[in-house]
């Protein structure tokens, strides 16, 4: 039989039932549609967590005071003032492949500047910090170790607090005055957006973590510490590395801080979604073989409807691989069709959901390809017992039925 | 002449076994058909005749004997085997003209060759089912489908089909059972005008007036050759269409 006639025997027999085909088709075009359309949404999901995560900075491991459950009290992160500025100085200098560090101090307070007031957060860090953050200063520049040793009265500060104090004004220059202390701006960073718990990251004011001690909270502990590791390789080494050296510096049987590493970080936020994901495609999926069990169903009814044909065709000489393979490609083709129509329902409907909710979608490539796969390949399997059914008729019974 | 046979049946027998009772459909035929021959196999029903037709056109193979087709013993094929055999030697006719129905006539004639294991190229399928279609008077009824045809059509068209591989054999059952008396001799004439190209035919009927344009009949009865003999009184298909004119003109006349 030559290559491309059972092809285009199966054409001519799906379009003589084209309603028929159509319906048959449709089992798998909302199968692979479902299956495009939830991995569309959930991959678009988990690209937008990852996309908030890696805003944290590059290669973070960070350092958090307190442990979920010290002495029986289940504490949380900084809940428990463990961490010093020693301690990040050991990290610095001690532990491997550690390229930058920032002891970090939290505090709210209301500025005041140029008439106005605004609640916002202060942060006290070193000057590591842009480029732990990977986060660019827009216009003027950091302070410095020296403003550091110093306790220098300087700040930078986020978009949003430039917005709301120095509408019409160049910031750089001009004062901000925290709790009676007046701190000069320096620099302004570029705008980061909001962060994975929806806080607006751009509403901060930032200054040497010495000045924020001293000068701001009195406070001898740092709430975290910021650690950025040489690469993405090394972070895992570097996070056991600082448990190590803290449980020494500590002395404590149980640790009384916390370290997290951006890879974890990474896991937790995307877990939901991948939950989502795995969810969504075993329904899907259910779908799809729902899809193939229609196929396998109209095709044994084809094969009883053409057993004339099938006699008249083995009377003159096919084989039953002849007609096993007509019927399967039949199958076959019903399946890809399908799948190829369900891929473009998948991606459609995931463009529409997308610009309904503003939910960013996103189709892997990979996926159109399973797509594609396992719908010939449910072709394949649904249609192999009718195909197989038909190339076994005996062509005198065959040719006698009515 | 003897050697040559086309068709060499040696001692056959067909039983069924099915449920309790054997059924012993053919019991020892013995029969050698020389190329060029036109035979008709007559019989009342259960006399065997289709049983025995099954086995010549290569769709059964018997319990027991020899079966030589064109000299190769057939009657030990495996079912792709006598496929194969079926698709190259024999050319079939039947009662219920057996088209592929909504596909066009010459489409229908070209589906054996989709099943032969030499490649034809589409091209030349179609070439050949032309020519076929010419053979049997249909040339401008290519592009019909079976329902746009008549019974008489429908057969030419089978008989198209059967000849498109060029078979050593071509076997016709009860080709003139859907037809009318008319009808019948148009295609017994087809019949005869290929037979005369030097096809051979074999033909189950159990008309004996069809029979009659054969030229040699075998009849059977209870599985075995009852008799075998010349047509005596042969009709000649162009003879009779005429004289039913004639017949039908004095009707309207009178």
């Amino acid at each position: 039989m030559k290559f491309f006639a059972p092809f285009k025997l199966a054409g001519r027999a799906l379009r003589r039932n084209k309603m028929r085909s159509l319906l048959t088709m449709l089992g798998v075009i909302i199968g692979v549609g479902s299956v495009i359309a939830s991995v569309s949404i959930t991959t678009g999901a988990t690209k937008q967590v990852e996309d908030k995560v890696a805003s944290l900075g590059q290669n973070i491991v960070t350092v958090f005071s307190g442990n979920f459950s010290s002495g029986g009290m289940k504490g949380g992160w900084g809940s428990a003032p463990t961490l010093t500025v020693e301690d990040s100085r050991a990290i610095k200098n001690e532990v491997a492949n550690v390229v930058a560090v920032s002891p970090e101090v939290r505090d709210r307070a209301q500025i005041l500047a140029n008439g106005q007031n605004w609640n916002t957060q202060i942060l006290g860090e070193s000057p590591d910090y842009p480029q732990i953050r990977d986060w660019d200063i827009a216009n003027g520049g950091m302070f410095t170790e020296g403003d550091v040793r110093g306790l220098s009265k300087v700040a930078i500060i986020g978009k949003t607090v430039v917005d709301q104090l120095f509408v019409n004004d160049d910031p750089i220059g001009q004062t901000l005055i925290v709790r009676n202390i007046p701190f000069k701006v320096v620099g302004v960073l570029e705008s980061k957006g909001f962060n994975l718990f929806g806080q607006d990251q751009d509403d901060v004011v930032i200054i040497p973590y010495t000045s924020h001690m001293r000068r701001l909270s009195k406070r001898t502990f740092v709430n975290s510490i910021m650690v950025q590791a040489a690469s993405k390789d090394t972070i895992n080494q570097v996070q056991a590395d600082i448990n190590t050296l803290l449980l020494d510096r500590h002395k404590s049987a149980e640790p009384d801080f916390t370290v997290r590493s951006q890879l974890e970080l990474m896991q937790m936020a995307t877990s939901t979604s991948r939950i989502m994901s795995i969810l969504l495609g075993a329904i899907a999926s259910v779908s799809l073989i729902v899809g193939g069990i229609g196929i396998m169903n109209i095709m044994l009814v084809s094969v009883t409807e053409r057993t004339r044909e099938i006699g008249i065709r083995m009377a003159v000489g096919a084989r039953g691989r002849d007609i096993l393979i007509q019927f399967l490609i039949e199958a076959v083709t019903l399946s890809a069709f399908g799948g190829i129509l369900g891929i473009a329902l998948g991606m459609g409907a995931a463009t529409i959901t997308s610009h309904f909710t503003g939910w960013p979608t996103l189709t892997p490539f990979a996926w159109i390809g399973i797509a594609c796969i396992s719908s010939a390949a449910i072709g394949i399997v649904s249609g192999f017992y009718p195909a197989w059914k038909a190339s076994r008729l005996d062509p005198i019974e065959a040719l006698r039925y009515e | 002449m003897q050697t040559n046979a086309v068709i060499k049946l040696s001692d056959i027998h067909k039983i069924y076994r099915t449920g309790e009772v054997d059924v012993h459909a053919v019991r020892g035929v013995s029969l050698d058909i020389q190329p060029g021959e036109f035979v008709a196999i007559m019989g009342s029903s259960g006399s065997g005749k289709s049983t025995l037709m099954n086995m010549i056109g290569c769709l059964d193979r018997p319990t027991n004997g020899n079966y030589f087709l064109d000299g190769l013993d057939v009657s030990t094929l495996d079912r792709d085997q006598r496929a194969k055999i079926r698709n190259d030697k024999i050319g079939f006719v039947f009662q219920g003209f057996n088209l592929l129905s909504r596909t066009t006539a010459l489409e229908n004639v070209e589906m054996p060759m989709l099943y032969n294991s030499k490649r034809v190229t589409s091209a030349e399928q179609k070439e050949r089912a032309e020519k076929s279609l010419a053979l049997v008077g249909l040339a401008d009824r290519a592009d019909h489908k079976p329902n746009q045809l008549s019974g008489g059509q429908q057969q030419r068209v089978a008989i198209a089909r059967a000849l498109v591989n060029q078979p050593s054999l071509l076997l016709a059952d009860e080709p003139t059972g859907n037809l009318d008396s008319q009808t019948s001799i148009e295609i017994m004439g087809v019949f005869q005008k290929l037979n005369d190209a030097g096809i051979t035919i074999i033909m189950v009927t159990h008309e004996f007036d069809v029979a009659r344009y054969t030229k040699r009949m075998i009849i059977l009865r209870d599985g075995k050759i009852l008799t075998d003999e010349k047509v005596a009184d042969r009709f000649i298909a162009e003879n009779e269409l005429r004289n039913l004119r004639e017949a039908q003109q004095a009707v309207k006349l009178a």
